[in-house]
């Protein structure tokens, strides 16, 4: 009885995160859809797609007979989205996400999550399969999978910087990976070559925070990583701006370069910027991947 | 104790802790900034960078110089500075006797003297002398007594409006203590000659100490009157530069209360002693005038009260016959014109015409008879205070006015026919005037042999003749006669108002006696001979500082004394009544001049002000510490740590700021920028708890359900109160019933009937499924009528299958809530609404319903707590579950109805439209 309590009460604090991410992301998806897909969200069936002559091997089922009774050839109505896709998605759940240096700035992994899950109520809606790399969750459809994902999100791990997980995905299903990837570039590049064998492409969506980019430190100081695993102290803070912005463009120029190679493709977003342009360009991205 | 200039130091030995600030220096500069520690995710790509220079960053040299600066002020603040320090003083020993003027002119600074006097006693405290006191205005015999006695009594010694008279002095010289003494004279600085005998006394007697005001002193002269304009005259003692005073007009205002009437700047040249300035005001406001007064001299020298002197009586002249083309000098008023044009203002005209202007006094010129309508006229104005003045003449002597019987307008019956003396054919000699009895407002004019009279309109002897008479020929034959009528007079002079009958209209005496008669005002101070005989009563007396203060206890001072004795106790500046006039009596005359006293050589005369000794110590410790906290911010923002203080300090600073910012003002504002931000949903506050909860819990529910379902995106909902919230702001209002709410006063109503007016709408919910039926006896169905009576509300009806509320954005037949009964009522479609051929529904009202009146209990369907989970439960199962989303849709519907109005009743034209577009 006495542990049954405290369980109780985290697994309420726990579920109490939910529902907040859930509903931005799902209102974010939901602006998403409005402008781009217009009637598609309120459509009643399958989409029609096109028609194309009757191939052999087609069934005699598969034959449009109302289209095939204009003409003297048979059609098939061939529709979208026949072939439900596998999207697997990574985000990093390391402590260096953990960082927003402004109070009215998201940190990187409430923006990181809020994106990747509005990017799965998009696909889940339009009827793909989404799950999690490393075989945690593996990819279902439906609209229970958004609250297991969301649930899944909501773990924070100590470590500080996290590796990419590319266990566990399905040949030919699409990726996301949300990180960032300031730690050890060495795993991701063994993550998406691994998933490059595999033939899954997908999109690797780099979320920093403005500070990151700018650099404006002066004087003494001590920086050190959130998980408070690494530091580095410097005298003057200021000199080291243009080494470190040298080192951070290389670091995205080293990403793009890998995601070149491997057919996937990169984006740099800032948790200043807005939300529904990252998801728009993930939409776009993992669409083009189609 | 060390001194440098007017600096000096009790601890000067400290200051060698200056000599270490070198070395602190040094020690500063070498230390670097503690660093700062921060977190940075990018911490990775900054490993293995070296920094170029080794050399640590030092402090910035302006850091350095606040902190010197803080311990210098810290060292020079401990060794005690102190600013112009009493370091000698004039030593003595014996009684020491302290003169004071204490006249008007030292009352402009008496605070200062106050002080010089506090210090002085101070100082015969410490040196335990005995110390007198004399007020030069007021001499009291007095005697030696400890410092600290007289010093108990300082704030009750005040200055006399007056200067010492002679008469004080000598009183003063004769009261000096036995013995030898010290005295210190407080002069007001006035040249007098009196002092040098009290001052020659006083060396006989030890050291004699002079103090007086470095200051400028400033009076007024009395207000002189010249071509319409007043004319003010300021004088001050020893010319000093250039300098601008501004003089004020006091008075009552119309409304009776005191005010400044007209403010004029003057302003005295260089080298001169005397500004003089016109100042120009309108006769009703100058007559207001009570005092002028120099502004911020605070000294009955810097007052002057104006009497009648400014008043400009209003005489109306009327003569019984026209003048005639060059005939001047017997016209009957061509004398009273010479005697009054100077002082009065004088009107001419018909009687009639006059009388409504309101005239003081009224001069009829051998006017006989009046008609019935002037004679009730001019009767109404005497009653009420007028004063009427005739003359008699031949008109007046030939008819037969008050003969018989006294007319209302005459003070006595005249004898028919007059009687002449002193002509060629008639006996006797001209009539002279006989003295003038002491109840006669002319008692005190001298009478000369000068005014004979010839002829004269004889009084018929009555039993009231006597008391009648107040001018009389020697015979005994009465020359004037006055009758009081009411608060008014009428006067009759039995004689013309030209030189026919008598010369009394070219002396002098007539001038006076119009005086007298207060017909007119005498244009200067009259002189002793003019008063004398009179008694006049105090009305309002000046004290020293300029202060008009009732004077009802204080003697009368007869006439002669008011015109020329000095002023003194006796004789108080101030306001001094007559029998029909009143007279000011002023500190500066006409002709004062203001001299300056030169003292004796051997007289040691002193200022007021010595510069007062102050230590500087806690001002230069404040700064100290006021520069370490700035070392302090400066510090932490060096240090990049300031970015979280901000705040605090902010916050800090809002604390220590006043909060005199009017909380009502800007709660109401914070009310209306949240409220008007962004669409709202509101529901009135019934005042029970657990109601006002379900409906915000509702209307939360429904805000929600809106942002996800629409484009409308509402703020949090808000609970109104009708009585003090403006209403403007919310597209509709919840309104749940229970049978004991307040019903809302009238302006509550009014202000729902404009909201309703204006496009609002009120969703009455009775919350009782309408279990009785609309408009029959449940509870809350009888207090929804009682509350809703007083609000223009149109006809309703049961909304109808074809209103817009099915279709703004779901579809619906029903309104469910928690209950579900069809029993909606909203605005009634006009009768005239058909529904047309091929249209799906008719074309109804085109506004917003105001009212929608159901008891489905719709906030409780609607409650969601923050997660969105519903609070009540509705229906069973599946169904309740339709049911409460069936609510949300109804609730989505009536928002977007009340958004949109009747778009979706548009649609109706679209076959029109589409004919129109040739589809």
């Amino acid at each position: 009885m006495s542990q049954v309590i405290p369980l109780r009460q985290s697994a309420e604090e726990e579920a109490s995160h939910l529902p907040p991410l859930l509903a931005r992301a799902e209102h974010l998806a939901g602006t998403v859809l409005l402008g781009e897909h217009g009637r598609r969200r309120a459509g009643l069936g399958d989409d029609f797609w096109q028609y194309r002559p009757v191939q052999a091997g087609d069934s005699l089922r598969m034959i449009d007979w109302r289209r095939s009774a204009r003409g003297d050839s048979q059609f098939v109505r061939e529709r979208e989205w026949q072939i439900a896709q596998s999207v697997m998605l990574w985000v990093d759940q390391g402590a260096s996400m953990r960082f927003q240096s402004d109070k009215n700035l998201p940190s990187k992994a409430d923006r990181a999550r809020l994106l990747t899950l509005a990017c799965a109520i998009m696909l889940l809606r339009g009827g793909e399969r989404v799950g999690l790399t490393g075989g945690h969750l593996p990819p279902r459809s439906g609209e229970v999978q958004i609250a297991r994902l969301a649930e899944a999100f909501s773990h924070d791990t100590d470590e500080d910087f996290a590796a990419p997980e590319a266990r566990g995905m399905l040949p030919h299903s699409r990726a996301v990976f949300a990180s960032d990837f300031l730690g050890n570039i060495d795993p991701i590049t063994h993550a998406l070559t691994k998933a490059a064998d595999r033939g899954v492409r997908g999109v690797l969506l780099q979320v920093l925070d403005p500070l990151e980019e700018s650099f404006p430190f002066k004087g003494r100081t001590i920086f050190e990583s959130v998980g408070h695993t690494v530091r580095h102290e410097t005298l003057k803070a200021a000199e080291l701006r243009d080494r470190y912005l040298e080192r951070l463009a290389r670091r995205k120029a080293e990403l793009s370069q890998l995601c070149r190679l491997t057919g996937w493709q990169f984006h740099t977003h800032h948790t200043s910027d807005s939300a529904q342009s990252a998801l728009l360009w993930m939409w776009r991205a993992i669409d083009g991947g189609r | 104790m060390l001194t440098l200039g007017s600096l000096g130091f009790t601890a000067p030995w400290l200051l060698l802790g200056l000599l270490a600030l070198p070395i602190l220096w040094l020690i500063l500069r070498a230390v670097p900034p503690a660093p700062v520690r921060r977190l940075f995710p990018g911490v990775v790509l900054l490993l293995g960078l070296k920094d170029d220079e080794q050399v640590s960053d030092r402090t910035p040299w302006w850091l350095l110089l606040l902190r010197m600066l803080a311990v210098a002020a810290v060292i020079v603040g401990l060794a005690g500075p102190v600013l112009n320090p009493e370091t000698e003083d004039q030593a003595g020993s014996g009684p020491l006797l302290i003169v004071m003027d204490a006249s008007w002119a030292s009352a402009a600074d008496w605070t200062a003297r106050q002080d010089a006097l506090d210090a002085a006693l101070a100082q015969a405290t410490r040196e335990s002398r005995p110390v007198a006191l004399i007020r030069l205005t007021a001499p009291e015999q007095t005697a030696f007594q400890s410092a600290d006695t007289v010093r108990a009594r300082l704030g009750g010694i005040l200055p006399a409006a007056w200067e010492p008279t002679e008469a004080d002095m000598t009183r003063s010289t004769e009261i000096l203590p036995e013995g030898a003494f010290d005295t210190l004279w407080l002069s007001d600085g006035l040249a007098r000659e009196s002092r040098s005998e009290l001052l020659t006394a006083l060396k006989d007697r030890g050291e004699v100490r002079v103090v007086e005001s470095p200051r400028s002193l400033i009076a007024l002269h009395p207000a002189g009157f010249d071509a319409g304009n007043v004319v003010l005259t300021a004088q001050r003692l020893g010319a000093s530069g250039e300098r601008t005073i501004s003089i004020a007009a006091h008075g009552l205002d119309p409304a009776g209360r005191p005010a400044v009437l007209a403010r004029v700047p003057a302003t005295f040249a260089a080298d001169e002693t005397t500004a003089t300035v016109e100042l120009s005001l309108p006769s009703e406001l100058r007559a207001r005038v009570d005092r002028f007064e120099i502004e911020g001299q605070r000294s009955a020298g810097a007052v002057t009260l104006p009497d009648d002197s400014l008043r400009r009586r209003e005489v109306a002249l009327i003569a019984g016959r026209e003048n005639r083309e060059g005939l001047e000098l017997l016209s009957p008023l061509h004398y009273l014109t010479k005697a009054l044009a100077p002082t009065a203002d004088l009107l001419d005209g018909a009687l009639l015409d006059v009388l409504p202007a309101n005239p003081d006094v009224i001069v009829l010129a051998d006017v006989a008879t009046l008609s019935e309508a002037e004679e009730t006229a001019v009767l109404e104005w005497v009653d009420k205070g007028g004063m009427l003045l005739r003359f008699a003449g031949p008109r007046l002597a030939a008819s037969d006015v008050s003969r018989a019987a006294e007319d209302p307008l005459m003070p006595v019956r005249l004898r028919a026919g007059g009687r002449t003396v002193g002509g060629a054919m008639s006996w006797g000699e001209p009539k002279e005037l006989a003295d003038f009895p002491q109840d006669s407002p002319f008692f005190g004019l001298p009478v000369t042999g000068e005014v004979t009279v010839s002829a004269q309109v004889m009084a018929q002897p009555d039993p009231t003749l006597a008391d009648r008479v107040i001018a009389a020929l020697t015979d005994g034959t009465p020359l004037v006669t006055r009758k009081r009528i009411g608060a008014g007079q009428v006067v009759l002079v039995h004689v013309t108002a030209n030189a026919e009958w008598s010369s009394l209209p070219l002396s002098g005496l007539f001038v006076r006696m119009l005086e007298r008669l207060s017909v007119s005002s005498a244009s200067e101070s009259p002189d002793a001979e003019d008063l004398a005989g009179t008694i006049w009563q105090p009305v309002s007396v000046l004290d020293g500082f300029g202060k008009l203060e009732k004077a009802d206890n204080l003697p009368g001072v007869a006439g002669e004394d008011l015109a020329g004795a000095p002023l003194g106790s006796d004789l108080q500046p101030g306001l001094y009544k007559g029998e029909d006039r009143s007279l000011a009596r002023n500190v500066i005359g006409a002709d004062t001049q203001l001299a300056a006293m030169a003292w004796p050589a051997r007289i040691a005369v002193g200022g007021l002000v010595r510069p007062k000794e102050t230590p500087l110590a806690g001002y230069l410790l404040a700064l100290a510490t006021l520069l370490l906290v700035a070392d302090v911010i400066a510090s932490l923002a060096l240090s990049g740590r300031l970015r979280g203080a901000g705040p605090t300090v902010a916050g800090l600073a809002l604390m220590l700021m006043p909060q005199d910012a009017p909380a009502q003002s800007t709660s109401e504002e914070a009310f209306a920028i949240r409220a008007a931000s962004e669409v709202t949903l509101a529901h009135v506050l019934t005042g029970d708890t657990a109601l006002d909860d379900m409906a915000q819990a509702g209307l939360f529910g429904l805000s929600e359900t809106l942002f996800f379902r629409t484009s409308v995106e509402p703020a949090d909902p808000i609970g109104v109160n009708l009585e003090t919230d403006e209403l403007a702001f919310f597209p509709m209002l919840y309104w749940p019933i229970t049978p004991d709410q307040p019903t809302p006063s009238d302006e509550a109503y009014a202000k729902l009937n404009a909201y309703l007016r204006s496009g609002g709408m009120i969703l009455f919910d009775t919350r009782d499924a309408d279990v009785a039926r609309f408009g029959a006896s449940s509870p809350n169905g009888r207090k929804l009528q009682a509350l809703a009576a007083p609000l223009d509300i149109p006809p309703l009806e049961p909304v109808p299958a074809d209103h817009v509320l099915t279709r703004t954005f779901y579809l619906l037949q029903d309104f469910p809530g928690r209950y579900n009964i069809r029993d909606v009522w909203v605005e009634a479609a006009p009768p005239d609404a058909e529904l047309v051929e091929g249209m799906p529904f008719r074309n109804l009202n085109d506004n917003v319903t105001p009212v929608v009146i159901g008891g489905n209990d719709w906030a409780a369907a609607w409650a969601m707590d923050a997660r969105g989970a519903p609070l009540f439960p509705v229906g069973r199962g599946y169904a309740g579950e339709r049911q409460r989303e069936l609510s949300y849709r109804f609730g989505v519907n009536l928002v977007m109805h009340v958004l949109t109005g009747n778009y979706k009743s548009d649609q109706v034209h679209v076959p029109a439209l589409l004919d129109r577009l040739g589809q």
